[in-house]
């Protein structure tokens, strides 16, 4: 039975004295495929690196942030998001499938991938946890309205909600709606405001 | 496949389980995991949809109670027994009985940069027409194979209308068998009505990609 220990080696708890299962189990193999001469330990702690540190939401952030100050910018993104990810240099790990789908007054768009846990890593990094849960995957096509509730956004009854479940390999990026009271602020004022959360759908922009 | 993986509809989870300011790994394995899995793609044994078909043949039972990181790698486990790049025995002991006979060909840390970058395209040339265009309803098919599909089950035979048009992709249904037969790709929007009654959200819809040949006309 999996035990979720988050704080192996350095809790106080006793369990966390010896590694987690998996712990084991992913150094052995780790091991082998090292030896066998297939991975660089090196190279695996560079991909760690890649997407502790620098494949993110902040990349997310900064596209939606220069959508909300530059019009043909917007325009641009919905009507081909890969192609204005290309022109950025944004390349690889699904970016050449991404598709913007903006929140208007009326709309309001939430992704999800019910199968596995499809997700636009290139622009977003790795999703939450929450984003893989069970209970996410299987209740956000079915109850939207009361699963974005549990993330405290309350939506009156009148807003469409639109779900996108990622069943292909193109990735759905939300572009929420600019803050109001928000026009003082610069882009980079602006990417702050942008969460991961606004941008898979279960938050709003807030000042 | 009808797995536990195809959860969309389903009761009984219950709460989303959001954490505050969550670390991108819990712990440290759960990184090397990960970036285990994406160095098995650099091998060019297997594909995406290849592993998402080892994910599908976990029992029901294992896959609830393995973690996303577990659950990813034990499917390159899979995967790299069933391409001979390692054994079981191997994996059981957790050493190389024998070197790779192809020498080693790992990739360095200093290319893994260019190789996360590195674009894909699904996208492929066909001559066939697409069969449907937006503003079309359509009625998704009722198949229920054994093998890998991307048409979960809470959206087989329910009538839907296409709202975007993806070009002709990769079919991830023969790409999951290694091969492409690129197939046309639609955006589909269902009304939640239709997918779940009465129960339905009067305001609400699930929009999925779904590949020709999941698709009707009405």
């Amino acid at each position: 039975m999996h035990v979720h220990d988050h704080s192996p080696g350095g809790g106080s708890a006793s369990h966390s004295l010896l590694p987690s299962e998996p712990a084991l189990r992913v150094k052995a193999i780790e091991t082998l495929l090292v030896e066998k001469g297939l991975i660089d330990s090196a190279a695996v702690d560079a991909i760690v690196d890649q997407f502790e540190n620098k494949i993110g939401p902040k990349i997310g952030a900064g596209i939606v942030a220069k959508a909300w100050t530059d019009p043909g910018f917007k325009q641009a993104l919905l009507e081909d998001a890969a192609k204005v990810l290309a022109d950025l240099g944004i390349s690889g790990l699904g970016a050449e499938q991404v598709i913007a789908v903006e929140n208007t007054e009326t709309i309001h768009n939430v992704v999800v991938c019910t199968l596995c846990s499809c997700y636009p890593w290139a622009i977003l990094g790795l999703p939450p946890g929450w984003y893989k849960s069970d209970a996410y995957r299987s209740r956000v096509v079915r109850e939207p309205r009361k699963v974005l509730a549990e993330f405290g956004l309350e939506l009156p009854e009148e807003i469409e909600i639109r779900v996108w479940d990622s069943t292909s390999e193109m990735r759905y990026l939300v572009l929420p709606r600019r803050p109001k009271g928000s026009d003082r602020l610069n882009e980079t004022q602006l990417a702050a405001l942008v969460t991961r959360d606004c941008m898979i759908g279960t938050a709003l922009p807030r000042l | 496949m009808d797995g536990m993986h195809d959860m969309g509809g389903m009761s009984g989870f219950g709460r989303i389980p959001i954490e505050q300011n969550e670390p991108v790994f819990h712990s440290s394995w759960e990184g090397r995991a990960f970036a285990m899995v994406l160095l098995g793609f650099s091998w060019r044994r297997w594909n995406l949809d290849q592993t998402r078909s080892s994910h599908e043949r976990f029992t029901p039972q294992q896959y609830l109670s393995l973690s996303y990181f577990e659950r990813l790698v034990t499917a390159l486990a899979d995967r790299a027994i069933k391409a001979g790049v390692i054994t079981a025995d191997e994996v059981k002991v957790g050493h190389a009985a024998s070197p790779s006979q192809k020498g080693s060909q790992s990739l360095g840390a200093a290319a893994v940069s260019a190789f996360l970058r590195a674009p894909r395209n699904y996208l492929r040339a066909t001559t066939a027409e697409p069969r449907y265009k937006v503003g079309d309803t359509i009625r998704t098919v009722t198949d229920s194979p054994e093998s890998h599909t991307r048409l979960p089950r809470y959206a087989r035979g329910r009538d839907g209308v296409i709202v975007l048009y993806h070009g002709c992709n990769v079919f991830a249904d023969a790409s999951a068998e290694d091969r492409e037969n690129p197939q046309h790709l639609y955006g589909v929007r269902f009304a939640a009505r239709e997918l779940w009654g009465r129960d339905g959200d009067p305001k609400s819809s699930v929009t999925l990609d779904l590949y020709e040949p999941y698709l009707r006309h009405v």
